[in-house]
């Protein structure tokens, strides 16, 4: 059994705290997205459907609520500032938009309830979810306040991809099947696969070199993905990156449960970063005039 | 009901050998209602085993459970049985300390209730499992996968709380009913004697062997009290261990512990009730101890009130937004009505239990106790479904309604739960023979304030006396059991 793992890991995380800050993190990914640019196209969340195997589930299914969209696009309508002037459905001003995929929290609420820990934070920083250890408790979703985590609740498998359409899954990630928690990766194939080629080439993974599917599918660049180690341990050289230059000009802070923010020009926020969840996405708020 | 003579806890007339007589009779001729409610049991089971072959066979989509609705009615009832076990140790432990000599004839089904509501609850959480094949990850087994189950999450305590709690009552439960197994394996015949004989463990009641069993049964007892209320305490952690609105509330522990008690109370009476019909036990279960639990069951019912109230207080004087809009939702939100049958359930039907009259009246308090389950049941629920419609994220607020599946299963723990007790009933002594005699000897002792007499008819009572005794003494060596 891992009881010599238990004890090194103890031993290892106890040296580390004597020597200030442990974590043994190896990159640790985070976002930045604008919303400012975001014009609630859904690409990202179709370029996520084809990269990441995700079921489609149907209308009937959908509107149930059993939808499998790791990334969904939330429509926002401003409270009605017109009152009785109002002369249509929608506001004014139309709708404001959130993708929201998996916050990929430092301090994820989702990880220590899950029994028996399918779901874990990586050396990458990365709140991993694994597939083949899921027993389906689905505690994780109930404890995640974004509401990210989406359960297999039918075997979407066989109905999601008739034939000749299972020749367009992606073979990198699998295709999962009834009663298991999934949720956004931060495309950890693609993660994986420069991460091997870049330690072939015995260097360090450079900016850039990773694009989550989302990231790169978004038509006006809203998305910015990349490693944000150097924000959270500025003495481990990773190079600036431009998620952490993001960060830092909008003055957003990890590990922080209110930004202190000085000018209005400084729309960086966290998704209710109050709870101390300490999320790995910043998003840039909408200004518009009103 | 004529007079308050009528009301005594037990008559003290009653000859050992006719304890043993009537009680063993329940193993042979009960009412017809007996195999009535055997056959609605296994009616009920066999419409929640076709509802869990079809949920495990296309997934817990057949349940309706959607996204966020991640936990339904199976938790929810899954607390409900829990609960329901908390009054078994409240009867036999608590009770037992406190020397209260008037649970006496009612705690053994108590306890039995206590066991078989665990049995059932436990099935909760596999039922509710997207992969109820692997459930058994859960446990710290042995394995060369190398990994353990993650201790930090409530579900694993629970697997641990439940575990230890269903074995620690089913061997106090087993060691309660040795001297009484003794009595059955003395008068069986066939399959009966083998397995009491089996069961007695070689009981004689000598001297050495009652002061053992009373030492092992007292820290038994200290043992279990303990462990029930750690129990709920930690099956309320996964609500309030969380971070969502309306489930991470301080008060919970002791809220779910008092409506454990509560609604295991309710059951007892219910129970009550039915064992006393079917099994013509009027000399045992008498209408001054429904009176007493009645009684019993009315504080508790405060003391629920109450944490409710402390609940809803410290919410509103909170200043948490989301707290507040999922209290306001209970209140007026699509799940209000049962919210409101939940407070009348539980806060108001309880007060029929201060009226002496309706405290004696049997059909009264059958429904009342029924009703005061309901209400715990709805309590449940609502712990479990308005946090999921309602919390942080305003784009999964979502009202969803459970589908026949959930409702079969819910109904078939019922009848699980029904099954075993019925059983039980039927194969051993629900009335503890011993104590029942134990009683009789201190109310006479008490009517009579002389001994000598006492002890003098209490040996060659009968066939069998197993252990009539209950203080160990040169003057009554119980021969009655080696005798026979």
């Amino acid at each position: 059994m891992s009881l010599s793992n238990l004890i090194d890991d103890w031993s290892r995380y106890r040296k580390g705290r004597e020597e200030g800050g442990f974590h043994d993190y190896e990159h640790m990914w985070g976002m930045s997205i604008d919303l400012n640019k975001c014009i609630g196209c859904n690409a990202c969340s179709v370029a996520c459907y084809a990269e990441n195997n995700l079921a489609v589930v149907g209308k009937e299914k959908f509107e149930k609520g059993q939808g499998m969209h790791w990334l969904r696009i939330e429509r926002y309508w401003d409270e009605p500032d017109l009152g009785e002037e109002r002369t249509s459905e929608f506001q004014q001003h139309g709708a404001s938009f959130l993708p929201m995929m998996c916050q990929q929290c430092n301090a994820a609420t989702c990880e220590p309830v899950c029994p028996v820990a399918a779901t874990y934070h990586t050396p990458d920083g990365l709140n991993a979810q694994v597939y083949n250890r899921c027993i389906g408790s689905r505690y994780c979703s109930n404890n995640c306040p974004y509401r990210l985590r989406y359960f297999n609740f039918w075997s979407y498998y066989e109905n999601s991809w008739p034939a000749p359409l299972q020749m367009q899954l992606n073979p990198d990630i699998s295709v999962r099947d009834k009663g298991v928690m999934e949720k956004c990766t931060f495309c950890v194939q693609r993660i994986r696969t420069v991460k091997d080629s870049a330690s072939m080439e015995n260097r360090k993974v450079r900016d850039g070199e990773v694009q989550t599917a989302c990231s790169q599918t978004c038509p006006t660049g809203a998305i910015e993905f990349g490693d944000m180690l150097g924000m959270y341990d500025p003495e481990t050289g990773v190079a600036e990156t431009k998620v952490t230059k993001m960060w830092r000009k909008y003055q957003v802070e990890l590990g922080k449960t209110k930004q202190n923010k000085q000018t209005p020009e400084l729309r960086g926020y966290r998704v209710f970063e109050f709870l101390n969840t300490d999320p790995c996405v910043m998003y840039l708020d909408r200004v518009r005039e009103v | 009901m004529q007079n308050n003579e009528v009301y005594k806890d037990i008559n003290e007339d009653l000859k050992w050998a006719q304890i043993n007589k009537e009680v063993l009779k329940s193993m042979e001729n009960p009412r017809k209602g007996y195999w009535i409610s055997v056959a609605v049991c296994l009616f009920l089971i066999m419409f929640a085993v076709v509802a869990e072959v079809h949920q495990y066979q296309v997934g817990m989509g057949a349940a309706n459970l959607n996204w966020p609705h991640m936990w339904d009615l199976y938790i929810a009832t899954f607390i409900f049985w829990i609960g329901m076990s908390h009054a078994g140790t409240l009867l036999s432990a608590i009770l037992h300390i406190m020397n209260a000599d008037w649970r006496k004839p009612i705690y053994r089904f108590a306890e039995a209730m206590t066991t078989f509501s665990l049995m059932t609850a436990g099935l909760f959480p596999m039922i509710h499992l997207g992969r109820l094949w692997n459930m058994y990850w859960v446990l710290p087994y042995l394995t060369d996968r190398g990994i353990w189950p993650n201790f930090r999450s409530p579900l694993v305590w629970d697997a641990f709380a439940i575990s230890t709690y269903l074995t620690s009552s089913a061997l106090f439960l087993f060691i309660g009913m040795i001297p009484d197994l003794a009595i059955c394996r003395d008068n069986a015949r066939g399959w009966r004697k083998k397995l009491y004989t089996a069961l007695s463990l070689g009981w004689r009641g000598d001297d050495r062997q009652w002061r053992n069993f009373r030492r092992t049964y007292l820290i038994m007892a200290c043992f279990l009290i303990p462990l029930a209320v750690s129990v709920h305490s930690i099956v309320s952690s996964d609500f309030a261990m969380s971070i969502m609105p309306g489930w991470s509330v301080t008060s919970f522990p002791p809220y779910f512990v008092a409506g454990a008690l509560y609604s295991g109370c309710a059951a007892i009476i219910t129970l009550f009730i039915l064992l006393r019909y079917y099994f013509r036990w009027e000399e045992y279960m008498t209408i001054a101890i429904l009176e007493k639990t009645a009684k019993l069951t009315f504080a508790i019912a405060m003391v629920w009130t109450y944490l409710n109230l402390i609940e809803f207080a410290s919410v509103w004087y909170g200043h948490s937004a989301a707290d507040k809009e999922v209290l306001l939702a209970k209140f007026s939100g699509p799940y209000a009505p049962f919210f409101w049958a939940m407070i009348f359930c539980g806060s108001v039907v309880p007060f029929a239990l201060a009226f002496e009259k309706l405290r004696r009246h049997l059909p009264t308090m059958m429904v009342v106790s029924i009703i005061l389950n309901i209400g715990m049941w709805l309590e449940r629920w609502m712990i479990v479904t308005p946090t999921l419609s309602l919390s942080y994220h305003p784009i999964a607020h979502d009202v969803m309604w459970p589908s026949w599946v959930q409702w079969f299963i819910v109904l078939g723990s019922f009848g699980w739960f029904g099954l075993l007790f019925l059983v039980f009933v039927k194969v051993f002594p629900a009335v503890s023979m011993y104590e029942c005699k134990e009683m009789v000897l201190h109310r006479r002792e008490l009517a009579n304030k002389e001994i000598s007499p006492v002890m003098a008819n209490s040996p060659g009572g009968g066939a069998s006396i197993g252990g009539g005794s209950p203080a160990p003494g040169v003057a009554n060596k119980s021969p009655g059991v080696e005798g026979s």
